[in-house]
């Protein structure tokens, strides 16, 4: 896997793969919109810099685990996976279809590069805490991270597990919370009160980390912050913005769970294109 | 006189009132510790109830593989499925009425989508739960479990059974239901009884009637065979602890040979063992079935004999069941 260090360089990827979710999405005729754009930052800070995995080590017992909670944004992690040298990138085209290795939720089995296959939300991150323990119990220093919607926070499971890795300090453990602001019915805090996050995690005894989730030196620096923390578990707050690169999409609840149509995906090319393959976090 | 098959090995004290008495769980609690010492990767994990799902054993001989997960099934599903991914075998013990009653969902994506060997242990199923009544007497999880792809489905009839199933557990495939009972009841198999998952087993020999199960209930089977055999009736009675996979040949046979069945369970008719039976019958060697079992309500408290009595699930429910369809035969 090629190892991106620069800012440009990621940036640049993560607009790439931007493109690739809308190129799919429109493909696809159905999927999820909103939440894979504004995750390309992270999964792109994720498995260009921050990750020791790679295709070649799907099975080392030393590899960091990623363990995506919300199944639904799967775009973001097919186009990753693809562009970090998974599957051949003209795979994406695939999405949702017939016989696809490319399932509408993800699926441990078809995908290369998948964990563990999720979508029913408030399962990721006792996954990732079952996957720490396990390093727990084997004196392994791999780090598992588990990649989590603030919608699925409304999951009672979600805090059985958040319960359990503060009560076992489970401390090779990072969550990293998409705090978008949307679910599928409204904004989060119309449907269902999630604030205040950090405090929450924090009674729980957790370690909670508040950053730019757009910014890739903020989410490469919170990780490693939380991987130097041996005696708790990490959360790591992303904010981003919803649909974020595609100006009609962003802030839109309403694009939580709809593709561009043809002339809509055009546009949002037509967008990305203009950043001139960046996006910058600094309108935050 | 008993008929017992030969190859069953069954006690010389089955139906005779000193037979060893022990509960299902009890066959777990040895069983797991065995599997235990024979492989280090087994771990258990429990929600607040060690002691009585029988847990307590491994817990002392084996506290690092031990994780209490206090009262939170969903969250015990999901962590055994993270502990599988990564090389661990996880036993998950507790009430059958909370697992798979209450993470139905969890064991559906984590374990079974996910294709993981991880055994859950439904501890307190059945009627003969007794005085703690409906809330906990788990009379679905057979039907929960079942319904879903990969999921192997085990019904110890005995605590020398439940302890086999636990070792062919251990060393099985993917996602495995194992359903336990909280009363002691008859220890009637012994070491030499064959158990494979995926094969039932013939524990007495006869011809007009196929009774056919899982569970402590075989026992109060072989109780009614015997004494319908005073009246001229010979009744075959087959242990089917493999509810999934199904000895579908077995069934079969026993269609093509009795020509009539009777399914015992401590179970909801709908969608349990006499169920996975009536499939098989129905697409192989169409005969008159009767069905023992709770016929879509709740139980209640009181005595676990008291229960199978006025629910339909004891001896005497049984010889009715064997007149009923023998009836129904010679139409």
């Amino acid at each position: 896997m090629q190892r991106l260090t620069t800012r440009e360089d990621l940036e640049r990827m993560a607009n790439t793969i931007r493109k690739d979710i809308i190129s799919m999405l429109v493909e696809a005729g159905s999927g999820h919109s909103a939440g894979p754009l504004d995750l390309a930052d992270i999964a792109t800070a994720l498995y260009f810099n921050v990750l020791n995995t790679s295709p070649k080590q799907k099975s080392d017992p030393d590899r960091d685990r990623l363990y995506i909670s919300c199944g639904h944004t799967a775009p973001v992690w097919y186009a990753t996976l693809a562009r970090a040298g998974y599957f051949p990138i003209e795979e994406l085209k695939t999405l949702r279809k017939l016989g696809s290795r490319l399932q509408g939720h993800i699926d441990r089995l078809t995908t290369p590069g998948v964990e563990s296959s999720a979508a029913s939300l408030g399962q990721g991150l006792g996954i990732a805490c079952g996957s720490a323990y396990a390093g727990l119990i084997d004196n392994k220093t791999y780090q598992t991270y588990a990649l989590l919607s603030d919608g699925e926070h409304d999951e009672g499971s979600t805090w059985e597990a958040v319960a359990f890795a503060g009560h076992y300090k489970l401390a090779h453990l990072t969550a990293i919370i998409d705090r978008n602001n949307i679910q599928i019915d409204g904004p989060t805090e119309s449907v269902m009160r999630k604030e205040n996050f950090k405090e929450k995690y924090e009674g729980f005894g957790w370690h909670v980390i508040e950053i730019d989730g757009h910014n890739m030196e903020e989410i490469i620096g919170a990780c490693n912050e939380a991987k130097a923390i041996v005696e708790q578990p990490v959360c790591i707050i992303a904010h981003t913005i919803a649909g974020k690169g595609v100006g009609f999409m962003e802030y839109q609840y309403q694009w939580h769970g709809n593709p561009p149509n043809k002339e809509q995906a055009q546009e949002a090319l037509a967008q990305l294109r203009t950043l001139g393959d960046k996006i910058s976090g600094s309108d935050l | 006189m008993s008929n017992f098959s030969k190859d069953a090995h069954l006690s010389p004290l089955t139906l005779h009132k000193d037979i060893a008495m022990a509960a299902t769980r009890d066959g777990y609690g040895t069983g797991v510790v065995e599997a235990g010492e024979a492989e280090e990767n087994i771990v258990v994990l429990c929600a607040d109830l060690t002691e009585s799902t029988r847990s307590l054993q491994f817990k002392e001989k084996f506290p690092n593989r031990f994780i209490e997960m206090g009262v939170a099934e969903q969250n015990m599903a999901v962590v055994a499925a993270g502990l599988a991914l990564n090389g661990k075998i996880p036993f998950v013990a507790t009430y059958a009425v909370f697992s798979p009653g209450r993470n139905w969902d969890q064991i559906r994506i984590s374990s079974c989508y996910n294709n993981l060997h991880v055994i859950f242990i439904g501890a307190h199923a059945g009627i003969s739960v007794g005085p703690d009544g409906a809330t906990h007497q788990a009379m679905e999880d057979i039907s929960l479990t079942r319904t879903l792809p990969r999921m192997t489905v085990i019904v110890p009839c005995d605590a020398e059974e439940a302890r086999k199933a636990i070792h062919a557990a251990k060393d099985a495939k993917g996602p495995v239901y194992i359903r336990l009972g909280r009363s002691a009841t008859p220890k009637f198999t012994s070491e030499h009884t064959p158990f494979t998952i995926g094969k039932g087993q013939i524990f007495r020999e006869g011809t007009d009637v196929a009774i056919i199960g899982a569970g402590p209930i075989i026992h109060s089977a072989l109780v009614a065979a015997h004494a319908l055999d005073q009246q001229g009736i010979s009744c075959r009675v087959i242990n089917m602890p493999s509810i999934k996979p199904i000895d579908s040949e077995l069934i079969e046979q026993a269609a093509r040979e009795c020509k009539a069945i009777v399914t015992v369970e401590e179970h909801q008719i709908l969608g349990g063992v006499g169920s996975a039976i009536a499939e098989v019958v129905a697409q192989t060697y169409p005969v008159p079935i009767e069905f023992i079992g709770m016929h879509n309500s709740f139980g209640e408290s009181g005595k676990p004999e008291e229960l199978l009595a006025k629910y339909n699930m004891d001896t005497p429910a049984i010889e009715k069941a064997v007149m009923k369809v023998l009836k129904r035969k010679n139409i």
